[in-house]
C-alpha cells in the first residue's frame, strides 16, 4: 500500500569520542550535505525534513528542530521531530518513509544525531536519576537468562565483540578501530555488567547520520542506485509486568512477522542477504536472531558460533561494524538502517556483502521495548521464493 | 502531492487544565483514552497507530515519555510512535500514515505537565545553545520584545492585547476545561502592572498540567463511526528562523505558508483556535491566516486560560472539531506553534458534510 520509497542518497560523519570542533548545526549539517551531493540535490530540493535523536537532556537543548532549522535548510518548510529512545534512528527513518508513502511529499531529507560528549550518557540512560545501572545494568540480568535458557557457552560474547570490531577495521566512519582486537583482549577487559566485559559494550560516540528519501519518480531518476523501502514495521510493548518475556520481547516478534509479511518474507535466514541489528551489547546478537525469528529459539547462539554472522558468512550481521563500534545513540537506529541500504545499493566500500541484494535494518530502544525496522531491496518489487 | 483520502476526526476528549495535577502524566492520558474508546465503543486493539506528543524536559527526566505509554496500553504490543512536539504535530503524522492506506483508525495524544519545574527556565533551552541559551533569553522576554515590535512599527496597541484577554477570559466562562476565566474590561486591565514590558501578567498563558486525545478515521470507517465526522481537508506546518534578529516579528511567515499549504482560503472560516501563548501573539496570527471580522477566534478562551503544554495544540484542534461535530461551525482552522515568538506553526483546516477525494463521493 502508499507510494514506493527509496533511499536515493546516504550520508554520515565520521563517528568518534568528541567532536571536539563541531557546533550540533556543523555535525547535522556535515551528514545531510554528505546525503544531498550522494542523491545529486541540494537543500532547495527538500519538501520536508525529519530529525530523530534521544532524550534533549543528552545536549541539554530542549526541542532542537528548533534551534537547528537553520543548519538544515528547513527555514519556510515542514521539520518533524521522532523520538522513540534508542529505536529513535530506525523510527524516523520509518517516518520518513511514511512522509513519501503517504503522497504528500517526493523527497524528504532524514537526519538523525546525537553528541554524547556533551552530556553524561549513563546518566541520562538511568532516567536523570544518579546512581543509576545504565543501559547495560538493565540488559544483562536478561543477557544472563538467555545464556540460562538456551545453554549458550560463554565465549558467544566474546566472538560478537571480536567479529565486530573486525567489520569496523573496514568502515572509515567507525568510531572503534582496535587492530589488535582478539578473544584474549575482550576476555582480559574489565567486567562492567556480568557477562558484559568492557570490549562487549558499546561505545559513547558524537556523530549524525542523514538519508534523502524519494518517491519513484525521484528514485527512478537519481544519479546513484536507489535502495528500496519494501517492509516497514514497528511494535511497542509496557517495559515491565508480571509474566514478561524480556528476552524474547513479543513486540520484537511481532513487528519482524509484520515486516517479513509486508515483504513476502516466508524463510528471512535465506531470502534477507545481511542485517544490521542493534546489538549495543555483544549477546543481543544471538538474543535478536531468536527474537525476530531469523533463527529458531534457542538456535542464535549457534548461528553466531558457525560463523555464519561474519562479512564472509552466509547472514552477516553488522559488516558495518554495528553499534558495538559507533554509537550516538539518537542516530545508531538510522546508521544500521542506511548501511542496510549501502549494502543493496552495493556503496558499503570494503565491508560490502557480495551480491546483497535484500538488507535488514533494526533497531531496538528502552527496555527492549520500542522496535523498528526495515528491508530494504535493490528491486522495487522483489520476489521470494 | 497524490489526491487524499479523507481523513476525519470522529471523537475527542481532553482533561480540564490544571494548575497542578497531583496524579501522573500517565493518568491524565488514560482518562482520555478510556473516554474515546467508551464514546467509539472501539476495542483497543481496534486502533491501528497511535502516536503521542510530549516532552521529556517539562517532566524533568529524560525518557520521560516512556512512562506515558503505560497511559495508552500496550499490551498485546501495539504500533505507535512518539513526537518530541506538541500533539498536533502527532495529528499531522498520522494523519499522514492515514493516507498510506493499509491502516484506517488512529489514535493521537498530547500530553504534558508543567507544574513540576520552572517552564521559564525550561522553554529558554529552546533557543541557540551557543549564543542565545547562555544569555539566559527566556520565552516571556522574547515574547515582550515581539510585542514592543508590534506596537513600534504601529501594528498593534496595548489596548489591543488588553482587548484579547478581556475576550479570552469571557469566553472562557463558558469552557469547562479553562483555568483562567473572568469578566475584565479592557481599562481594569490596562491598570495592571507590566511584567515583561508591554506585557502584564494577564498577557500570558496560565502555567497547566493536561493532556487531550483524539481519533481519526479514514472514509468509510469514519462514516460508519461518527454520526458527524469532522474531515481534515488540509493540514500544513512550517518553520521559521531560530535567529529573532532574522526575523520580521510582526508577522509570521511560517504561518502564512502553512495556511496557504492547508488551504484556508479555499473557503469562509466560521471559527478558528490559534495557539497564541501571549495575547501579543494573536495579533500576528490573525494577519497571518488571513482572517477578518467574521471569523470567530477561540472561543474556548483559547491558551490564555488552558495552556497544557504539548497538548495545547491539539486542544485547538479539538474545540475546532468539536463546534464543527455539533453544528455550531461549517468550517473551522485551528492553528498549533512552537518555539519562541511563533517559531515553527501548524495549520489545519476541518470541515463537516461529505469528504472530498478517494472515496469521497
Amino acid at each position: 500500500m502508499g507510494r514506493p520509497c527509496a533511499v536515493v542518497g546516504i550520508g554520515q560523519t565520521k563517528y568518534r569520542r568528541q567532536a571536539v570542533e563541531q557546533s550540533l548545526e556543523t555535525l547535522v549539517r556535515d551528514a545531510a550535505i554528505k546525503a544531498l551531493d550522494d542523491a545529486g540535490m541540494t537543500f532547495a530540493d527538500i519538501d520536508a525534513i525529519v530529525i530523530g535523536k534521544a532524550p534533549d537532556a543528552l545536549e541539554g537543548v530542549m526541542m532542537p528542530e528548533l534551534s537547528l532549522a537553520d543548519a538544515l535548510g528547513a527555514v519556510g518548510k515542514p521539520i518533524h521531530r521522532v523520538h522513540t529512545a534508542g529505536s529513535v534512528g530506525a523510527s524516523t527513518a520509518v517516518t520518513g518513509t511514511i512522509m513519501v508513502e503517504s503522497g504528500r511529499y517526493d523527497r524528504v531529507l532524514v537526519v538523525c544525531y546525537e553528541k554524547q560528549s556533551e552530556g553524561n550518557a549513563t546518566w541520562a540512560l538511568s532516567g536523570g536519576r544518579s546512581g543509576g545501572q545504565g543501559a547495560g545494568g538493565t540488559f544483562a540480568p536478561w543477557i544472563r537468562s538467555y545464556i540460562s535458557r538456551s545453554g549458550a557457552p560463554e565465549h558467544i560474547g566474546w566472538q560478537v565483540a571480536v567479529k565486530d570490531r573486525l567489520n569496523a577495521l573496514k568502515n572509515p566512519n567507525a568510531h572503534l578501530h582496535i587492530a589488535d582486537i582478539s578473544i584474549e583482549k575482550v576476555k582480559e577487559s574489565p567486567m562492567l555488567w556480568d557477562p558484559l566485559h568492557f570490549l562487549e559494550s558499546c561505545p559513547s560516540s558524537d556523530g549524525a547520520a542523514a538519508i534523502v528519501l524519494g518517491s519513484e519518480e525521484v528514485a527512478k531518476a537519481a544519479p546513484t542506485k536507489p535502495a528500496w523501502i519494501i517492509s516497514h514495521a514497528k511494535r511497542t510493548e509496557f517495559g515491565s509486568f508480571p509474566g514478561r518475556d524480556t528476552v524474547r520481547p513479543q513486540a520484537g516478534v511481532d513487528c519482524s512477522a509484520e515486516l517479513y509479511r509486508k515483504a513476502g518474507i516466508t524463510d528471512p535466514l535465506r531470502q534477507i542477504d545481511c542485517a544490521e541489528i542493534y546489538v549495543p551489547f555483544s549477546w543481543y546478537e544471538p538474543m535478536w536472531l531468536e527474537g525476530h525469528d531469523i533463527a529458531p529459539v534457542g538456535e542464535g547462539w549457534k548461528l553466531t558460533d558457525s560463523g555464519a554472522t561474519a562479512l564472509d558468512g552466509s547472514f552477516p550481521v553488522n559488516p558495518s561494524g554495528g553499534v558495538l563500534s559507533s554509537n550516538p545513540i539518537g542516530a545508531s537506529g538510522l546508521i544500521r538502517c542506511l548501511e542496510a541500504a549501502n549494502q543493496v545499493r552495493g556503496t558499503a566500500g570494503e565491508y560490502q556483502v557480495d551480491g546483497a541484494k535484500v538488507a535488514l535494518g533494526h533497531a531496538y530502544g528502552g527496555a527492549a521495548q520500542y522496535f523498528a525496522m526495515w528491508i530494504v531491496s535493490s528491486e522495487m518489487n522483489p520476489s521470494f521464493t | 502531492m497524490t489526491e487524499q483520502i479523507p481523513v476525519a476526526i470522529i471523537a475527542t476528549a481532553q482533561t480540564p487544565s490544571y494548575r497542578a495535577y497531583e496524579d501522573s502524566e500517565p493518568t491524565l492520558i488514560m482518562g482520555c483514552v478510556n473516554h474515546l474508546l467508551t464514546e467509539t465503543g472501539l476495542e483497543r486493539h481496534d486502533i491501528g497507530f497511535t502516536i503521542a506528543g510530549s516532552c521529556d524536559y517539562l517532566s524533568g527526566f529524560p525518557f520521560a515519555f516512556v512512562s506515558n505509554i503505560e497511559g495508552v496500553g500496550a499490551w498485546p504490543p501495539v504500533y505507535e510512535s512518539h513526537v518530541e512536539m506538541d500533539g498536533a504535530w502527532a495529528l499531522n503524522e498520522a494523519w499522514l500514515r492515514l493516507q498510506v492506506g493499509d491502516i484506517d483508525l488512529a489514535l493521537v495524544i498530547g500530553s504534558g505537565k508543567s507544574s513540576p519545574g520552572r517552564p521559564l527556565e525550561v522553554f529558554s533551552l529552546q533557543t541557540d545553545p551557543y549564543v542565545m541559551a547562555p544569555l539566559g533569553l527566556d520565552p516571556l522576554s522574547l515574547a515582550g520584545l515581539q510585542a514592543r515590535t508590534l506596537i513600534d512599527s504601529g501594528v498593534a496597541t496595548e489596548e489591543d492585547f488588553a482587548e484579547v484577554v478581556s475576550r479570552s477570559r469571557r469566553d472562557a466562562l463558558d469552557n469547562p476545561n479553562a483555568q483562567v476565566s473572568g469578566d475584565h474590561s479592557v481599562e481594569e486591565l490596562l491598570a495592571e502592572p507590566y511584567l515583561s514590558a508591554p506585557l502584564r501578567r494577564h498577557d500570558l498563558p496560565p502555567i497547566s498540567d493536561g493532556a487531550a486525545a483524539l481519533v481519526i478515521a479514514a472514509g468509510d470507517r469514519a462514516r460508519d463511526l461518527a454520526d458527524h465526522p469532522v474531515w481534515i481537508r488540509g493540514l500544513d506546518h512550517r518553520i521559521d528562523s531560530h535567529h529573532p534578529g532574522l526575523r520580521d516579528l510582526t508577522r509570521s511567515p511560517s504561518t502564512e505558508l502553512a495556511a496557504a499549504g492547508a488551504g484556508v482560503g479555499d473557503g469562509p472560516v466560521d471559527v478558528a483556535e490559534v495557539m497564541a501563548n501571549y495575547s501579543s501573539e494573536e495579533i500576528v496570527l490573525r494577519k497571518a491566516l488571513g482572517l477578518n471580522g467574521s471569523t470567530v477566534v477561540n472561543p474556548s478562551g483559547g491558551p490564555l486560560a488552558a495552556h497544557p503544554q504539548m497538548a495545547t495544540g491539539l486542544i485547538r484542534v479539538i474545540e475546532v472539531a468539536d463546534r464543527i461535530a455539533d453544528g455550531r461551525a461549517g468550517r473551522g482552522v485551528a492553528h498549533a506553534s512552537s518555539g519562541p515568538c511563533l517559531q515553527q506553526n501548524l495549520v489545519c483546516v476541518l470541515e463537516g458534510g461529505e469528504p472530498h477525494g478517494k472515496g469521497g463521493d
